[in-house]
């Protein structure tokens, strides 16, 4: 307390000369009639901003730090020119130097505030666990979904619209699982968030938090046949809504020789460092 | 033969809201050939179950098996389509053994969106109502509801009931001059 109160009395000093040089320099230039300064005849001195401050975390050196590439990011295999890949990334870059979309996974609690000129207030808050990230280059998408009054709400917000004035990631964690649509066939508490949740905080080196949690599931029949080996779902609990001889039979659907096909086989990783290493740099610009 | 059955009591289910299905399922365990019991998972019932509106309504000790399958959504709502009543009138939420069905939908063609007037059969009546939510995804940033919601409304366009409890979309509010008086009966809109 005492070593505070010192520190304080230090501050309110050299505020005080601060302010009386201040006032010292304003009166010495309101009255002197003729100005002794012949350099600032006809212009006026050039404004020049201060410098930005720069945040350096000295905690962490930057090869610890998580390295994220948001997905939308990595281009499709397909036929068209990279250069238009190229064209959207810088876009996208630009965008995000703006609006800063943090990283997130199918799993983690968002909290989107969103222009809209038929909400009051002009601006639309929505909290919600992400359960699916759709899209490529700057149509991008991710869907949140919450319960609100006993009522299971989805909302498929664009990354890149402008309609979006902010993205905050409430808990940052993975799941099994990249897509969640099937907690719309889970019990409604697997998918309420509360609206009024404090951002917890997440570290930014290490692993992301994997939340290893199996939904139970509302009886059958769901809207899709989740059970089967083509969504390749590991965060349900089969074992309470089926039987053993049920998921015998539908090993029918399960396709074993699609992980062997070479023409499906699409490695990104030598374009993911590429990828990366530009949009750092474009970043930092 | 004798099948022993079992219930379930849902305590397992944390309370927080109250759950918004009523609906039943049994699951034979062990071989098919010799069923030995039916255990039967009875959920909190309260007015209205997943996706069968109106169903189910009433005691909580029925034991229902559901028979039936549901379709994916294919257009969002049309004739013949279950809806779900929102608001607080005694016309929506009394128990009846059919489902408020649309018989008619008021536009060009016969699918209704947020904004649309219908024709419902509620209890043996004809009643109009306008919808605020559907199953069927729509535009980008809107909201998509896990059920299809419908308002009820007056020839003149005056709500029946004095309370809406779900969310309404906010895109509702741009055809402000006939929905007024419906949004002013909102509480919460997303």
């Amino acid at each position: 307390m005492a070593a505070c109160a010192k520190g304080l009395d230090k501050l309110i000093f050299s505020l005080r000369s601060l302010r009386t040089l201040q006032l010292r320099n304003e009166r010495g230039l309101s009255t002197s009639v003729c100005r002794p300064s012949p350099r600032e005849d006809n212009d006026p001195p050039k404004f020049t901003p201060p410098p930005k401050p720069v945040v350096i975390d000295k905690t962490q050196t930057v090869a610890s730090m998580r390295k994220f590439l948001s997905p939308e990011f990595i281009p499709p295999r397909q036929r068209t020119d990279p250069f238009k890949f190229s064209m959207e990334r810088k876009d996208m870059v630009r965008r995000r130097k703006v609006l800063n979309i943090p990283e997130f996974y199918a799993g983690s609690i968002l909290a989107v505030t969103m222009a809209d000129p038929n909400a009051s207030g002009k601006m639309n808050r929505f909290v919600g666990i992400c359960i699916q990230r759709g899209g490529k280059g700057l149509g991008a998408t991710f869907v949140l979904r919450n319960i609100i009054d006993n009522q299971g709400v989805e909302i498929c917000y664009e990354m890149y619209s402008p309609r979006i004035q902010s993205v905050e990631v409430l808990k940052l964690e993975k799941r099994l699982d990249d897509n969640l649509m099937y907690l719309r066939d889970a019990l409604p508490e697997y998918s309420t968030v509360d609206p009024d949740m404090k951002p917890e905080s997440c570290s930014t080196s290490g692993e992301v938090p994997v939340n290893k949690i199996k939904v139970r599931m509302l009886p059958k029949p769901w809207s899709k046949h989740w059970e089967r080996p083509r969504f390749g779902i590991q965060g349900i609990r089969f074992d309470l809504c089926m039987t053993p001889r049920q998921m015998e039979f539908v090993q029918k659907w399960a396709q074993p020789w699609q992980e062997y096909d070479m023409l499906k086989e699409y490695d990104t990783s030598r374009l993911e460092e590429q990828i990366f290493s530009e949009v750092q740099r474009e970043m930092s610009k | 033969m004798c099948l022993p059955i079992v219930l379930t009591a849902p305590t397992e289910f944390t309370s927080g809201a109250a759950h918004g299905y009523g609906n039943v399922a049994a699951t034979t365990l062990g071989n098919n050939r010799t069923p030995d019991t039916i255990v039967v998972v009875v959920m909190a019932l309260p007015q209205l179950s997943r996706s069968l509106t109106g169903l189910l309504v009433g005691t909580s000790s029925i034991i229902q098996q559901r028979t039936f399958g549901v379709s994916p959504v294919a257009a969002a709502i049309q004739k013949m389509t279950r809806v779900r009543v929102v608001d607080n009138s005694s016309l929506g939420n009394t128990p009846y053994h059919r489902a408020p069905r649309v018989i008619h939908v008021y536009t060009k063609n016969g699918v209704g969106k947020v904004g649309d007037r219908v024709l419902l059969a509620i209890k043996g009546q004809k009643k109009k109502a306008l919808i605020v939510g559907h199953k069927m995804p729509g535009e980008r940033m809107s909201p998509r509801f896990d059920s299809n919601n419908v308002v009820l409304i007056e020839e003149n366009g005056n709500p029946t009931g004095t309370r809406i409890k779900v969310p309404i979309p906010t895109h509702l509010r741009k055809l402000e001059g006939d929905f007024s008086k419906v949004l002013a009966i909102a509480s919460s809109f997303v």
